[in-house]
């Protein structure tokens, strides 16, 4: 197979001690989205930044687009498109300024820029604003001007670097399915990072799952999800009886990995639909009130919680 | 070549577009250079009544000096506008395509040309109006020589800016520098009227070769002076481009 992004090994520890990656390694084929997910501070934009040659690494190697990193830096650059964290545009520029100049870095013949910048426009559905100042427009527009410079001289190589943070619920699947789209259209390889798990779990065909500057793991989602065999049960109780609850539980066969946090009992079980009445019955027989029970497939959120250690939320706060 | 000088033009263009969207800046970039030469010229005007000063208007042998302090001011600013776009990831937007550092330090210092070009007409025509005149040759090296001073001062000032990312940095380091380097010259005062160890350091001071080159009409010293300022503002452009080496290491 043939890989658009090889990384192996990356170290990279800041001024102050702080050791943000500690020896990140994954390979994304070429034509694919390549999910990078995990909590803040996981080491997810350190990689971007070593990856688009904006820092170097203490050590490991990385190649992109068939360009060493450290070696080779302006070929990569030559072949990759960034929609970094922050917004990259200039709000005091017109949205068609901020494509001009892009197109000028890139040394684009001036007819095919003002042509391509018209279709990125037209595509991500911003055209009447261009003569407008950046800085008048909406969060949303405004991270799809950016993603239309990362585009602008046709990539091989896209990343994203958390594209959908501080974007709106409306705008952000409004994103989601134009990166869909990016992938299928544009036949370009998508590095994509994020902390949302919906995110990684719609857009990715591989996931590398980030914690503490690790990899901790990485598959297709479905693979990670199936590592988990079988159902999640979330039980509401009406008391928070964690011990005689956990006991209630003991007994039944079909039913492992039980934890209970606050009034949330968290169980697996194969088949989760069978267990759900068993499991009833016996908090029933204990006299555990029960307000709620769900029954569902694994998440990316129970993935993580198996792999880092700790839920999603807690490595968030 | 061709590339790396397109590069340039372009990212001077958006930098001009920008200062030209803030009618408020332009204006105080302007009017600031006439209160400084209205008000020292009123202030000391009797200074050239003191012996030894070879008589004429304060006036006129003060505008030089106001032309090279405020060519001095505006390229020290010239680094906040890299902070922004540091602070705004327009930088690092930069950074990750193929552009050259070159270009991005070259603009800096062509959008402090230009202002400081701007400003010195400006400053030029209010002295005539204010009743001096200049001869056209000195008018001529008036305009070229600030703008060469400018050119190295952005890019220490770019430089400043990307080794501290820190407005607070730069602000300090532009109010510490200008007005002693403006001070420690001929610009306000004669030369033969400086004191002895102010005049030992005026010497080696580029304001100082500035703003007598400006005076003089001995053209093998103008352009003994201009040559100095050119090798300066290549060392201080190749510093510039250098501390993005510095910048990408600490991001």
């Amino acid at each position: 197979m043939e890989f658009a992004i090889e990384a192996e090994g990356l170290v990279k520890t800041y001024p102050k001690g702080v050791r943000a990656l500690d020896g990140v390694g994954f390979s994304v084929a070429r034509g694919t989205v390549f999910g990078l997910l995990g909590p803040n501070g996981a080491g997810k934009s350190t990689t971007v930044k070593i990856l688009t040659t904006l820092t170097a690494p203490d050590e490991g190697r990385a190649v992109v687009a068939g360009h060493d990193v450290v070696r080779e830096p302006l070929r990569v650059r030559r072949s990759i498109g960034v929609v970094g964290q922050k917004h990259g545009i200039d709000p005091e520029a017109t949205g068609i300024e901020n494509l001009r100049l892009q197109g000028d870095l890139y040394g684009m013949p001036r007819r095919k820029a003002k042509a391509r910048a018209q279709e990125l426009l037209e595509r991500f559905g911003i055209a009447d604003a261009q003569k407008r100042l950046v800085r008048t427009w909406s969060g949303g527009m405004q991270r799809k001007l950016d993603v239309a410079l990362g585009l602008m001289h046709r990539p091989d190589v896209l990343f994203l670097d958390e594209p959908t943070t501080g974007l709106d619920p409306e705008a952000r699947t409004d994103m989601w399915s134009e990166i869909e789209q990016l992938a299928r259209e544009e036949g370009v390889t998508v590095l994509l990072t994020t902390h949302y798990l919906e995110e990684a779990d719609r857009l990715a065909s591989q996931l590398a799952i980030v914690d503490r500057g690790r990899i901790v793991a990485a598959g297709t989602p479905d693979e990670l999800k199936s590592e988990l065999r079988g159902d999640t049960l979330l039980v509401e109780l009406g008391d928070s009886a964690n011990g005689r609850a956990l006991a209630a539980l003991a007994t039944a066969d079909s039913v492992r990995e039980a934890t209970v946090d606050g009034r949330v009992l968290r169980a697996r079980a194969d088949e989760g639909a069978r267990a759900i009445p068993t499991v009833l019955a016996l908090l029933e027989a204990e006299g555990i009130p029960v307000v709620a029970a769900t029954v569902s497939r694994p998440s990316l959120d129970d993935v993580y919680l198996r792999h880092a250690g700790r839920t999603f939320e807690e490595a968030e706060r | 070549m061709m590339l790396k000088t397109r590069q340039t033009i372009s990212l001077t263009i958006r930098a001009l577009l920008a200062l030209w969207r803030q009618p408020w800046f332009v204006a105080i970039t302007l009017v600031q250079p006439m209160i400084w030469l209205l008000l020292f010229g009123a202030l000391f005007k009797r200074v050239v009544e003191i012996p030894g000063f070879h008589g004429g208007s304060y006036l006129h042998f003060l505008t030089p000096g106001v032309v090279v302090m405020s060519a001095l001011f505006a390229a020290g600013w010239n680094g906040m506008g890299l902070i922004e776009a540091i602070d705004r990831g327009i930088m690092d937007r930069f950074l990750v395509t193929p552009v050259w550092r070159g270009a991005l330090v070259g603009a800096s210092c062509v959008h402090a040309a230009v202002v400081i070009l701007v400003q010195t007409i400006v400053i030029i025509a209010v002295a005539f109006a204010a009743g001096t005149t200049f001869s056209a040759s000195t008018v001529v090296v008036m305009l070229v020589l600030p703008v060469l001073l400018g050119g190295a001062v952005a890019a220490l000032s770019n430089a400043m800016a990307l080794v501290t990312r820190q407005e607070e940095s730069l602000i300090g380091a532009v109010q510490f520098v200008v007005l002693p380097a403006s001070f420690l010259s001929s610009g306000m005062m004669a030369s033969n009227l400086l004191p002895g160890w102010i005049h030992d350091v005026a010497r080696f001071n580029p304001v100082n070769w500035t703003v007598t080159a400006v005076r003089s009409s001995d053209w093998s010293l103008i352009g003994e002076h201009a040559g100095l300022l050119i090798a300066l503002m290549l060392v201080c452009g190749a510093l510039a481009t250098r501390a993005f080496r510095v910048y990408q290491r600490a991001v």
